[in-house]
């Protein structure tokens, strides 16, 4: 990247709240029913209707909002956001403009082992509109279809301030906070599922300049990597134009992910004037400091916190447990399997780290599988490593039992016993072993006593062959060195 | 003429629950009325004779069985044509939503269901309750039984004239800035606006949503007290509703008005109001200084700002509200072949002039630029006018004003000139501001035979006062006897 410019980014997260029912009426937020099956005349905007808040949603919000250290406004107001678009049925979007739930918070994320706070500007709540559909499969039609479903779902919009400098700190403000969110269980952020979005605000200016310059607004970014390369294309093409002379207008401009570029959609003459006003139809709400002391009391710990809590507790790196908390699931599951290992032995928290972080997130990435999808449930992850840790096992012969885990769900004692794959530990039966190895190989054996230390390597193969891996490795090289300088 | 067309609510409910007469026998008699003059008034946009009759059978059978009936069992009413009965066509006198059925019931009908109200049509409005003489109907205009060539008021004209006519005992209207009020004095009727929060607005089709009220209209006070027993309360779906305690309106209404303390706010009493209008409200003057209420001028200073900023208020508003009527999903749709064109064409045919007027109007007035000169001045006046009357009333019980600067004009006086029509409604604006509630009672005739109104404020929530002090005055009059000789 071009050194001469800085790259300022601020980004616009909508997170769908998780509650039963939209945030208007009754209707539920199933994501997986038939089209316009969850509507009712309030969502679908009738003559008559109004509007009634689902507490639910505003606990969940000011839930974030307390996770993200904002400060939670006393008072606040709904307004109406105006635009005609048949996938609003209203032609106006309940939403907020002043006064929102939440202003002035902030976010840690790390870069390159850096850490750095972003802030939060505000989080506001509003509803989603619906959906519509312009084809079906391949076939194109000549009218659009709308689906209500989606309409009234509740939104927190989570708007940082400028404080990104990357599109790599932009990532990781989005990954630290989708984290955060499914740790406190406010939002599923699903993004395939349209539950976490983001749109993004960008300028570059010169080096040491302390104005910002003319920003874009990027749109249309379906994946944390999406906006990552978007932005990456959008600086680029910023810098190009300037370097060329050019001007950069605010405009908005969307991401097409098989081009790979970001296209103009308006500019700023061309930008909607939505005519915000505050929703007759709704009262101010109140928060009284019982609500949010409720709140606050019931907030889980925090991914920041559960770091520090795996360094300390069970001597992880800091490498090892960013990698382990960068998702509330996957944490779960370590500390599930570090509990389960516990009981059998001691000092197993790091190895299962090790376990989990290279093989079984690897298998799990290349199965396109999630961590709450692993066909090796946590417990028996905890019991592999605990039979390692006892010398029930070699590392060696882990990996087979861990393989079969991974293929057919079964905890380690079984598919040990199952293969009859219990370490050989008993001396007399290593010594045999290893005997019988020596006899067979008088030619390397010579090379050892010849002063070639090394060809002992070639032995101990064979003694493991022989045992089919089960002799326990420590073992064989201590008793086949002992029997070669008899 | 039958007599029962000429009996009160509160009689006809009486008689019908005594099995001196039955719900049917009543409800054909107000038809047949119906039937017999309302081609020469036109109140009706339909009647609903055949669920009206069966409601009334199902209200006889009731009543046969012995089992527990509501207040209103078997007792017609008609129902302002923006409120919505399910299964039943709701047009709001648009021609945009002309074919459009109710999917659901208005919180006061599911109320006026339970108590056994008997539906007896959908009455005639200016469009979308925007005017003051149903000049403003798609379909067509009302007349004023009194007079034929006259406007009834608006813009619950229809019910008002539907009442005074005998085609109906009791009505509904909706009244944002007098329109239940205004069209009362016009026809010679009582209409009531109550406390903004006291009746659910949900199922009414907003015009102004902080401004629009249900309320009662009827030929005496105590049928409106009865009425609004029946429909006033918090309702969970209008989060706008005002959980206050319901009294029974007819357990304080014939008390007396002895060392009542009335207002007259001089603001009220302009040049230019009509001599006759001055005459009749001076008469009643006089009744109440007779019944023992001490007279007491006062000011209402920021009344003078009151119709420039309503209309501000309710334009704005109005300009959200309306957003929804584009034929996208009901409604009258004007075929295109393009989005834009076809909201174009669907709200541009679909809307009358009127309606298009103030929709323009708001969305002007809330665009970005004018928002603060505007609507945000607009609310600040709004403050000014409560304060107003939050004052007047630490010295005064009620405010006593005519309902209207003149009594009801000819068809097509005004209707060029929008700001003459807006006049008309100058004296009622201000109780819509202020959220109290206000009501017209008949206080006299023109010297052409119009009948004159004069009307009643009060408190937030004390319909008590203005009640009983409607009622006094009526137990000394016989203006609400009189018939309209159609």
């Amino acid at each position: 990247m071009n050194n001469k410019y800085e790259v300022v980014i601020g980004l616009e997260v909508h997170s769908q709240i998780k509650t039963e029912t939209k945030v208007f009426c009754n209707c539920s937020t199933d994501f997986h029913s038939q089209p316009n099956t969850n509507i009712c005349p309030v969502c679908t905007g009738q003559p008559g209707v109004l509007p009634v808040l689902n507490k639910k949603a505003v606990e969940l919000l000011v839930k974030t909002a307390i996770a993200l250290d904002c400060n939670i406004n006393k008072k606040s107001v709904f307004a109406r956001k105006q635009y005609f678009y048949p996938d609003l049925p209203k032609n106006y979007q309940i939403s907020q403009y002043e006064l929102p739930f939440a202003e002035h918070g902030n976010l840690n994320i790390s870069v390159d082992d850096q850490i750095k706070n972003i802030g939060i500007t505000r989080i506001h709540l509003e509803e989603d509109a619906g959906k519509l559909l312009h084809d079906i499969g391949a076939r194109q039609l000549d009218c659009s279809l709308a689906d209500y479903n989606r309409t009234g779902i509740p939104l927190m919009e989570i708007v940082s301030e400028p404080d990104m400098r990357s599109p790599q700190e932009a990532a990781a403000y989005l990954t630290a906070l989708k984290n955060l969110i499914e740790y406190i269980e406010t939002s599923d952020c699903n993004m395939e599922e349209g539950k976490f979005r983001c749109d993004a605000n960008i300028s570059i200016r010169p080096v040491g300049q302390k104005e910002f310059g003319t920003k874009a607004e990027l749109k249309n970014m379906n994946t944390i990597s999406g906006v990552e390369e978007a932005l990456t294309y959008e600086v680029q093409r910023q810098i190009e134009v300037v370097e060329n002379g050019g001007k950069i207008i605010q405009e908005t401009r969307t991401w097409d992910p098989d081009e790979k570029i970001t296209k103009s959609m308006r500019s700023k003459e061309n930008a909607h004037d939505y005519r915000y006003f505050p929703d007759p139809d709704l009262v101010p709400v109140n928060l009284d400091d019982n609500f949010i002391n409720d709140i606050k009391a019931n907030i889980p710990e925090l991914p920041e916190k559960r770091k520090q809590r795996l360094i300390q507790e069970y001597g992880l790196t800091e490498y090892d447990a960013n990698v382990i908390i960068s998702d509330k699931a996957l944490v779960n599951y370590y500390e599930t399997a570090v509990n389960s290992a516990s009981k059998e032995t001691e000092n197993t928290a790091k190895p299962i780290a090790n376990w989990l972080t290279t093989e079984l997130l690897g298998k799990l990435n290349n199965a396109k599988l999630t961590i709450k999808e692993s066909p090796v449930k946590a417990e028996y992850l905890g019991q592999l490593v605990a039979l390692i840790s006892k010398d029930t096992i070699s590392g060696k012969i882990a990996k087979i039992v861990f393989e079969e885990m991974f293929n057919t769900n079964k905890d380690p004692q079984t598919i040990i016993k199952e293969k009859g794959l219990v370490q050989i530990s008993d001396e007399n039966e290593i010594i045999k072993i290893c005997q019988e190895a020596i006899d067979e190989s008088p030619k390397i054996v010579a090379e050892y006593k010849g002063g070639k230390e090394r060809a002992v390597v070639a032995i101990v193969g064979l003694v493991m062959k022989k045992s089919r891996g089960k002799a326990n490795p420590q073992m064989v090289n201590k008793i086949l060195i002992d029997l070669l300088k008899q | 003429m039958n007599e029962i067309i000429k009996m009160s609510a509160t009689t006809l409910a009486e008689k019908i629950k005594n099995k001196d007469l039955t719900s049917v026998e009543v409800t054909q008699a107000f038809i047949n009325r119906a039937k017999e003059v309302d081609p020469k008034i036109k109140a009706y946009i339909s009647i609903t004779e055949e669920y009206a009759l069966k409601q009334a059978k199902e209200s006889d059978k009731k009543i046969a069985s012995g089992k527990e009936i509501g207040q209103l069992e078997g007792v017609p009413i008609a129902i302002k044509d923006n409120i919505l009965i399910e299964n039943i066509k709701m047009t709001a006198s648009s021609k945009i939503l002309e074919n459009y059925v109710a999917p659901y019931d208005a919180t006061v009908i599911e109320k006026l269901k339970s108590s056994g109200a008997v539906f007896i049509g959908k009455t005639n409005l200016d469009e979308f309750a925007m005017g003051s003489s149903t000049e403003n109907s798609a379909f067509f205009t009302t007349r004023n039984p009194w007079n034929t060539e006259h406007i009834p008021g608006g813009s619950s004209g229809g019910s008002a004239s539907a009442v005074s006519a005998m085609t109906a005992p009791l009505a509904l209207g909706t009244d944002t800035g007098g329109s239940i009020r205004q069209p009362a004095s016009c026809c010679g009727i009582v209409g009531v606006k109550p406390t903004y929060g006291r009746v659910s607005r949900f199922g009414a089709v907003a015009f102004a949503s902080s401004l629009d009220q249900i309320g009662p209209m009827s030929k005496t006070v105590e049928d409106s007290a009865l009425l609004l027993n029946v429909i006033a309360g918090y309702d969970k779906k209008d989060s706008t509703s005002i959980d206050v305690a319901v009294p029974n309106y007819l357990d304080t209404i014939k008390q007396d008005i002895k060392g009542l303390k009335i207002g007259l706010p001089k603001e009220y009493f302009i040049d230019g109001l009509d001599s006759d209008v001055k005459k009749s409200i001076n008469e009643a003057i006089e009744i109440y200084k007779k019944l023992g209420a001490e007279i007491i001028e006062i000011s209402l200073p920021h009344t003078d700002y009151a119709v420039a900023i309503y209309y501000i208020i309710c334009c704005s508003e109005a300009s959200a509200n309306l957003a929804r009527y584009d034929g996208v999903r009901y409604g009258f749709r004007a075929e295109c072949d393009n989005l834009l064109d076809e909201y174009q064409k669907s709200r541009g045919q679909g809307f009358g002039p009127e309606v298009k007027r103030r929709i323009m109007l708001g969305t002007y007035a809330l665009s970005a630029g004018y928002y603060d000169a505007y609507y945000g001045k607009a609310q600040k006046v709004r403050t000014l006018i409560k304060q107003d009357f939050e004052n007047a009333f630490k010295t005064v019980d009620l405010i006593l004003t005519p309902s209207s600067p003149t009594p009801a004009f000819k068809i097509g006086e005004k209707s060029s000139d929008p700001l003459q029509m807006y006049l008309s409604d100058i004296f009622t604006i201000s109780c819509n501001l202020a959220a109290i509630p206000g009501m017209s009672i008949p206080c006299g005739f023109s010297q052409k035979g119009i009948p004159i109104g004069m009307q009643l404020l009060a408190k937030n929530f004390d319909e008590q006062t203005m009640f009983k002090s409607a009622y006094s005055y009526q137990q000394s009059t016989n203006w609400h006897k009189q018939f309209p000789n159609i």
